[in-house]
């Protein structure tokens, strides 16, 4: 079985655009400037509609992670025990990104060995390859900074 | 202001056995429990006249209400997110009696999880949560999504597997003296739970709870009609649900503080509107879908401060005779997992007296629902 690709709704749908250009920006407000995530129709600081999508260094943190063993499901049951993480950003510690630390762009999810992870490790965004389905989506996953 | 502060109690509670497969359908379990329940309060079932349950169950109030032999229903509700209701339904039954709405209520929770699918693998779904930031990474079932939390907290605080096991073994001694539980002859030891198979590290088996195919119901009346019911009546004291500024549910990465849940919001309003505080608890029913919810439930009902959840749990505190017995039927652990509802009369046995683990003299006990998604909670007291 494939992995799941991402079903992008309403609000989310420019993340993933910009994210299949290889930018990772995020959601923010244009009048008081707060950053939020998941992306939604309105600020929750101000209550403005204005959004504008703010570039990022796609540098993080990881601010934890976990190691799922199966049951799961099949395609993912394969790979397993992979690590799946959850990244701090470094120009907005509050906006956090789940996704996996691989050693490189299309690298299989169990390509880093779980031992070497630590929380507060630094890592940086690469992006996957068009996704197989075909509908364009790139995937945003970590690189840790010292490999 | 008029409140439900004792206004209302539970006066029956019923429940089919609890295994992995049962051989009956989800509604006969539900008649069953519910019936059981309201012989229990020795009320007709055409007296009934309100029901509640969670969004995810399966059987309705149309089915229920005809085949039981309800009378003409005024009031019926739903609440959602899973375990997360499961004291809410008992929260909407008394505002219901307590504003005349009307005067016989059953709650309910009729559910073959473990005999059925797991929901998580159901693709398809939209689940209420940001499925499309979490689950293309892998992060497919609540495991993966409280075992990130459990990692951060473990990591924040200091909190070991030391600790998760004290909460998995006080419910499984808790269990081993119900015959009820799915565990009742099932002994877990520390070398059991260290070396067992991981799930989504750092949980491993022992940090789960059960799948379970079985049924709950429990009878809510007015506490003058309890007076004159069959069993003792076991008073709401205070209710509350919880849903706190910027929660995300299970995937709750993306406020400021991930760590405080829906427990800390549920918990204000418990205790605003209650006569007595955490250290007048004398036993907890508090959701154990995982053991890590439980260090930080602690924290949420202000049983001990911020961060102190996992060291709680030592010296024996959660066991009969400790300073907070816990889960005295077995919980979703090891009595049986039916999004909470056996926490429910569990703790109503605890105040009757007649509970498999007695807790000498228990006169008072909280009962939580799913911690991690917006959850309620209850005070019962005798």
């Amino acid at each position: 079985m494939a992995l799941l690709e991402p079903v992008p709704d309403d609000d989310g749908a420019p993340f993933w655009e910009y994210a299949a250009r290889g930018e990772l920006r995020v959601q923010c407000c244009v009048p008081c400037g707060e950053p939020r995530f998941p992306p939604r129709p309105c600020c929750p600081h101000c209550q403005s509609f204005a959004a504008e999508w703010r570039l990022t260094s796609g540098r993080g943190r990881i601010w934890s992670f976990v190691v799922p063993h199966p049951p799961l499901l099949p395609g993912y049951a394969e790979l397993a025990p992979y690590n799946a993480v959850v990244v701090e950003l470094l120009d907005a510690p509050r906006i956090r990104l789940v996704g996996n630390v691989v050693t490189g762009p299309d690298a299989p999810l169990n390509s880093v060995e779980p031992g070497r992870l630590r929380i507060g490790a630094a890592v940086r965004v690469v992006f996957s390859s068009v996704v197989p389905s075909g509908g364009g989506l790139r995937l945003p996953r970590w690189r840790l900074e010292r490999a | 202001m008029p409140g439900l502060k004792d206004a209302t109690a539970i006066a029956g509670i019923g429940q089919t056995a609890f295994a992995k497969k049962l051989p009956e359908p989800e509604k006969t379990l539900a008649c069953r429990a519910i019936t059981a329940a309201l012989d229990d309060a020795g009320i007709a079932a055409s007296e009934v006249d309100a029901f509640a349950s969670y969004t995810m169950e399966e059987t309705d109030e149309v089915e229920i209400a005809k085949s039981i032999g309800a009378g003409d229903v005024t009031f019926f509700s739903r609440v959602g997110y899973g375990g997360g209701g499961s004291c809410a339904t008992l929260a909407h039954l008394a505002a219901a009696i307590a504003t005349g709405q009307a005067s016989v209520g059953v709650a309910w929770r009729s559910r073959k999880r473990g005999s059925g699918p797991r929901p998580w693998t159901d693709t398809a779904a939209r689940l209420p949560t940001p499925a499309q930031w979490t689950r293309p990474f892998g992060v497919l079932r609540p495991a993966d999504e409280i075992g990130m939390l459990a990692r951060r907290y473990m990591h924040e605080y200091g909190a070991t597997r030391e600790h998760f096991f004290q909460v998995a073994l006080a419910c499984r001694n808790r269990a081993n003296q119900n015959p009820a539980a799915m565990m009742h002859e099932r002994p877990l030891t520390r070398e059991m739970y260290m070396t067992s198979r991981w799930i989504s590290e750092p949980l491993c088996l022992f940090d789960n709870c059960l799948e379970t195919d079985g049924a709950l119901a429990c009878v809510i009346v007015s506490a003058e009609r309890a007076r004159d019911c069959r069993q003792p009546p076991v008073y709401l004291h205070s209710v509350a649900q919880g849903l706190p500024a910027q929660h995300h549910g299970m995937v709750n990465y993306w406020n400021d503080d991930p760590l405080t849940g829906p427990a800390w919001t549920a918990a204000r309003q418990l205790w605003k509107t209650a006569d007595f505080g955490p250290d007048d608890v004398d036993v907890a029913q508090i959701y154990d879908a995982f053991t890590a919810l439980i260090p930080l439930s602690l924290e949420g009902y202000g049983f001990c401060g911020r961060g102190e959840g996992a060291a709680f749990t030592e010296g024996g505190a959660l066991e009969i005779g400790g300073r907070l017995p816990l889960n005295t039927g077995g919980g979703g652990l090891s009595e049986a997992y039916v999004h909470g509802f056996n926490l429910i009369n569990e703790g109503v046995r605890q105040l009757r007296g007649t509970s498999t683990a007695q807790v000498p003299g228990a006169a008072t006990c909280l009962v939580t629902a799913g911690e991690g998604v917006p959850t309620s909670a209850v005070l019962l007291r005798s």
